[in-house]
């Protein structure tokens, strides 16, 4: 029995096909909020558990799906391309709010940090959580925290981003199309973008661009800061 | 043939992407190619429409992608459980302060400027 479910076929659709599910319930309820995660994530637990199969199995077997993310990120540079006029006109602003973004980002990670007690093997896994996960994943053991707590701190900061950034661009009153896609993209990067995409593509291609910027200024920001200020 | 060939450029950009991450050091791959590849097309060396439909299909399901990343969670659960709500509650404050001071600044150079007018 186990045989016919631990094989990569079979951990590929699942994959897939947890996605498509939470796609198609979110087309089906009508609800813009509920990201296709609630649905997908816990369907691939339950299969997972049930099955008895170990993640190292299913994580080799969607190795295609989790390596897709790079070239998609490189594809960014299109939507960049289709609204260079908008990013030109905006450039200063675009800067200024990134480099805002990544230091609230890793200061903010470090105070609530030291405010909770939270273990400083956290805290510098968190540091970079704004970040594109390969870019996290680096970023993190550069500093000596966990990669895979980095990765999974990433996904989890997307997702809350995607989910509740829209609420927040209206509780905030947030309006302009390119502000609405910075505080997406700086906030909860690929997975922000996703949902900026929706919004428009204005937002998307502003959302994609502070994905690369963050990614950078990030990187500089997270070395200096644990150069001059060591946590605890 | 044309898919092909949107895959081929994509994948070439990031090969170049990762060949010049190597050698500046802390900026990944991915995102230089992203770089590399805004470039390409402003300089007319890639045409936009031989890279449209696979570039529509990436940025599009980008979601997608980072399903396998968050799974990882399964291995990291016995550490994670002890400290899970300080975890949570990090991430979750933190994330909406990036969101809003990053989406602020940005309207707030949009009024000194005057460019309200965007939309």
């Amino acid at each position: 029995m186990k045989e016919l479910i631990m094989n990569m076929p079979m951990m590929l659709s699942l994959t897939v096909g947890a996605y498509l599910l939470g796609l198609w319930v979110r087309k089906k309820s009508g609800l813009a909020l509920l990201h296709p995660f609630f649905i997908s994530i816990p369907v691939i637990l339950a299969v997972l558990k049930s099955a008895d199969i170990p993640y190292s199995f299913y994580k080799e077997s969607n190795f295609i799906i989790d390596f897709l993310l790079g070239p998609s990120v490189v594809s960014l540079g299109y939507l960049l391309y289709r609204n260079r006029e908008v990013i030109r006109l905006n450039a200063l602003g675009i800067l200024s709010s990134v480099l805002t973004g990544s230091v609230v980002g890793v200061v903010s990670v470090v105070l609530l940090g030291w405010l909770t007690g939270l273990d400083e093997m956290f805290i510098l896994s968190l540091e970079a959580k704004s970040v594109t996960t390969p870019v996290a994943m680096d970023i993190t053991s550069s500093i000596g925290g966990n990669p895979t707590l980095a990765a999974v701190s990433v996904v989890a900061c997307g997702f809350l981003g995607a989910v509740a950034g829209p609420l927040c661009i209206r509780l905030f009153r947030i309006k302009s199309p390119v502000a609405k896609g910075l505080a997406m993209g700086c906030s909860a990067h690929g997975l922000g973008t996703a949902r900026a995409v929706e919004m428009g593509a204005v937002e998307g291609a502003v959302s994609g661009l502070s994905i690369a910027l963050m990614g950078i200024a990030t990187a500089l920001f997270v070395q200096l800061f644990n150069m001059y200020v060591p946590i605890a | 043939m044309k898919i092909i060939k949107g895959i081929f450029i994509i994948l070439a950009h990031l090969v170049a992407g990762n060949l010049l991450s190597s050698l500046i050091g802390f900026i990944p791959g991915s995102v230089v190619g992203m770089v590399l590849m805004f470039l390409s097309l402003l300089l007319g060396i890639v045409k936009e429409d031989s890279v449209r439909e696979v570039a529509e299909f990436l940025t599009g399901n980008m979601t997608l992608f980072f399903l396998p990343a968050f799974m990882g969670i399964m291995d990291l659960w016995g550490i994670l459980k002890v400290n899970f709500w300080g975890w949570i509650a990090v991430v979750a404050i933190s994330t909406v302060a990036v969101l809003v001071s990053s989406g602020w600044v940005q309207q707030g150079i949009e009024y000194i400027t005057g460019k309200e007018d965007a939309e």
